[in-house]
């Protein structure tokens, strides 16, 4: 884990010691709370050491202890109090280490920060950021692990943004911040480590989009979130090799996805395949097909397939974990059975991939 | 703390209002048959006394939030009248444009930032609003409102913890009726367990009265109001008061049982309009024609304020759909 420390600050505002996705979040903090005062940030563990793994680093120092603050266990108190202050001139981004702790505020997510635009007839907005940071390996068990974006993007009156590569973790995170709605940002824990150099740094963010076409192909079209953006770019790339062209659409605004764009991507290559990092059961990649199908029913080839995770939580054994969690072999061999194809030496190929992908999460969380 | 004595205009002005609100809500319960009015329904008759008091401590641009049974609390601070009965008859013109019913008021023009249904839900959000009243160095506080029931709800202590240690401008005012629904507070609460003693573990300035009593009700909101405001800490007031009609509804509901005929008997004998009238004759001043002309006045906006709401026209589900995202 790459952590910002105090004198990195003056670094960060030179653009000189962004390296990773971590980093761009903290510069995407900072560059937010530059330009707007009223951008406040808390959450447990916000201004401790490790400051939320380096992704809130060094912005206590320079923003000072009533912007940036570090806050009681008290989830629903602190979402509330989130919302106290997005009704009242401020924006607030509440963050939480896992997800799951996140649950212990439904009701004042669902009661009140996605219901007051609405139930008091589109007087006051509340834009408020609460982020959620999925765990994945090292044994984070049942209740460490929980994606549940699905929950989220079902409620109306909240946005759900889930971003895959780091520059659009930066910029998301800047529109999400700028958005006058409760956005649901919700970052893989593992994405953390993704390299970047903060190359394209913003002053003012764009409105929060849709999506991001991240590969051309014509046979199969892939619409995914998070890792499984990251998975699915890969698995592109490495079936280029066997000439089988892969679409990928990275599908980040989890509610609001473009539905346009896929749809044009599935009459031209006639297959779908979804690839969205929760329980399948209920899950976005059930809602897109759903969605596809009354459209393409005349371009699809073959039936659309869901990549997803069980519907049963994760156990902590190493051993459950590995066969628990999809990765770009998955994606690989799945297009292999939905092309009805054999890629020749594909076993070594996913191999070396293995191999020179980046060194495995080693915990502790 | 130097205390002002309470003068013979607060007395008339408490009364005045309460008499205001008291009319007002009767004349919803008679209309509430008509079926006009289609949302579930909380009637602060009996409980107006509070309201009254903390609100006439508090300038439109303190802010309060509160609860499902907010009516009393929305007039008080200022609340607009005919938009309120707009909103209960689901029109546009209603002051949350008919999404939200009797139990989502708001009128941020005096104040009054929100009323939502959830047993303890403002509570925090008001500690969010006198953390921004903190931060932008505002000189003025915020009051949430809710009923004892919400001090069992583990958010109540939770943001009595967050306000102690951010010294936030926040009045906790609970009222205290003694029900939740039907349930009395022996299944929920224990008879050693105080509020004030909870909110006083926290490092909070509690005070704790009757809600009915005008001298009492007046004197502690005073104090409080100006403990908050001078020393920018929060503080609990905790009102014992009684609802005269069912949880929800424009019906008495005594022969149903849930409440004794002795205890019932007490509080109507401790009306806080009947203890307002004495205490107001007491200084010497007749209340009888006070109290007519209040009457007569209200009636006249209420009759107003029906005919507006009747003629508005209704939301189309177009607009519903608006609501939806900023």
């Amino acid at each position: 884990m790459n952590m910002l420390n105090k004198n990195s600050v003056k670094e960060l505002k030179q653009n000189k010691r962004i390296n990773n996705f971590a980093d761009g979040i903290a510069a995407a903090f900072f560059d937010s709370m530059r330009y707007d005062p009223t951008v406040l940030a808390f959450g447990l563990g916000a201004t401790d050491p490790k400051n939320i793994f380096g992704t809130m680093a060094g912005l206590e120092d320079e923003f000072g202890n009533e912007r940036v603050f570090d806050t009681p266990i008290s989830e629903n108190a602190m979402t509330g109090m989130a919302i106290g202050l997005a009704i009242s001139g401020y924006k607030p981004v509440l963050t939480h280490q896992r997800l799951d702790f996140s649950l212990l505020s439904i009701d004042q997510i669902v009661n009140a920060a996605a219901k007051w635009y609405f139930m008091f007839g589109g007087q006051q907005s509340v834009p408020l950021v609460i982020r959620m940071i999925i765990g994945q390996g090292w044994g984070q068990g049942p209740t460490h692990s929980q994606a549940l974006q699905s929950w989220f993007a079902q409620i109306p009156g909240l946005k759900v943004i889930m971003p895959a590569f780091p520059k659009d973790g930066y910029n998301l995170f800047r529109s999400s911040i700028a958005d006058p709605n409760p956005v649901i940002f919700i970052e893989h824990r593992w994405l953390h480590q993704m390299s970047w150099n903060g190359e394209g740094r913003v002053v003012s963010p764009t409105q929060l989009g849709k999506s991001n076409r991240i590969s051309t192909g014509s046979d199969i079209t892939i619409v995914s979130n998070s890792i499984g953006s990251v998975y699915s770019h890969h698995a592109a790339n490495i079936l280029k090799k066997y000439n089988v062209g892969v679409e990928v659409i990275d599908a980040f605004n989890l509610r609001d996805f473009d539905i346009n764009s896929i749809s044009k991507s599935v009459a031209k290559t006639g297959r779908l395949l979804t690839v969205d990092f929760s329980h399948q059961f209920c899950s976005i990649g059930t809602e897109i097909i759903a969605q596809v199908l009354p459209l393409n029913f005349a371009d699809l080839k073959i039936a659309p397939e869901r990549i997803a995770l069980p519907n049963f939580p994760v156990g902590t054994s190493f051993n459950i974990e590995k066969d628990f969690y999809f990765s770009t072999i998955d994606i690989c061999k799945k297009i292999e059975s939905m092309l009805n194809v054999t890629f020749p030496n594909i076993d070594d190929e996913l191999k070396e991939y293995q191999s020179s992908s980046k060194k495995r999460f080693d915990g502790p969380f | 703390m130097k205390q002002e004595p309470i003068t013979i205009e607060d007395f008339k002005e408490f009364f005045s209002k309460i008499v205001r609100i008291r009319t007002i809500e009767q004349a919803i319960a008679e209309r509430y048959h008509a079926q006009e009015m289609k949302c579930p329904m909380h009637l602060s008759i009996g409980q107006e006394g509070p309201a009254v008091a903390i609100s006439m401590q508090l300038n439109a641009s303190d802010k309060m939030l509160s609860t499902h049974r907010s009516h009393a609390h929305y007039l008080a601070k200022g609340g607009n009248l005919n938009m309120m009965i707009s909103e209960f008859f689901g029109r546009e013109t209603g002051c949350s444009g008919g999404m939200g019913g009797s139990m989502h008021l708001i009128d941020k023009s005096c104040g009054f930032e929100g009323a939502t249904a959830i047993v303890g839900n403002t509570i925090p959000i008001a500690a969010g609003v006198a953390l921004s009243q903190k931060l932008s160095k505002s000189k003025n506080i915020t009051v949430v409102c809710f009923g004892e029931g919400a001090t069992e709800e583990g958010v109540f202590s939770e943001t009595l913890n967050i306000t102690s240690v951010k010294n936030l401008p926040l009045i906790f005012f609970v009222e205290n009726n003694g029900y939740s629904v039907y349930s009395p507070l022996s299944p929920r609460q224990s008879s050693n367990r105080h509020i004030t003693k909870i909110s006083e573990a926290h490092g909070i300035k509690s005070l704790k009265g009757n809600g009915n009593n005008i001298e009492e009700a007046l004197a502690i909101s005073s104090k409080a109001v100006k403990y908050v405001r001078e020393k920018r800490k929060p503080c609990l007031i905790e009102l014992e008061t009684y609802r005269y009609l069912e949880h929800c509804g424009p019906n008495n509901d005594d022969h149903i049982g849930y409440r004794t005929k002795k205890e019932i008997d007490f509080w109507k004998s401790y009306d806080v309009i009947a203890n307002a009238k004495k205490a107001i004759k007491e200084l010497g001043v007749s209340p009888d024609s006070l109290e007519k002309l209040i009457q007569e006045n209200t009636k006249e906006e209420i009759d107003n304020a029906f005919r507006e709401a009747t003629l508005a026209p209704f939301p189309k589900i177009e607009r519903s759909i608006s609501y939806e995202y900023a």
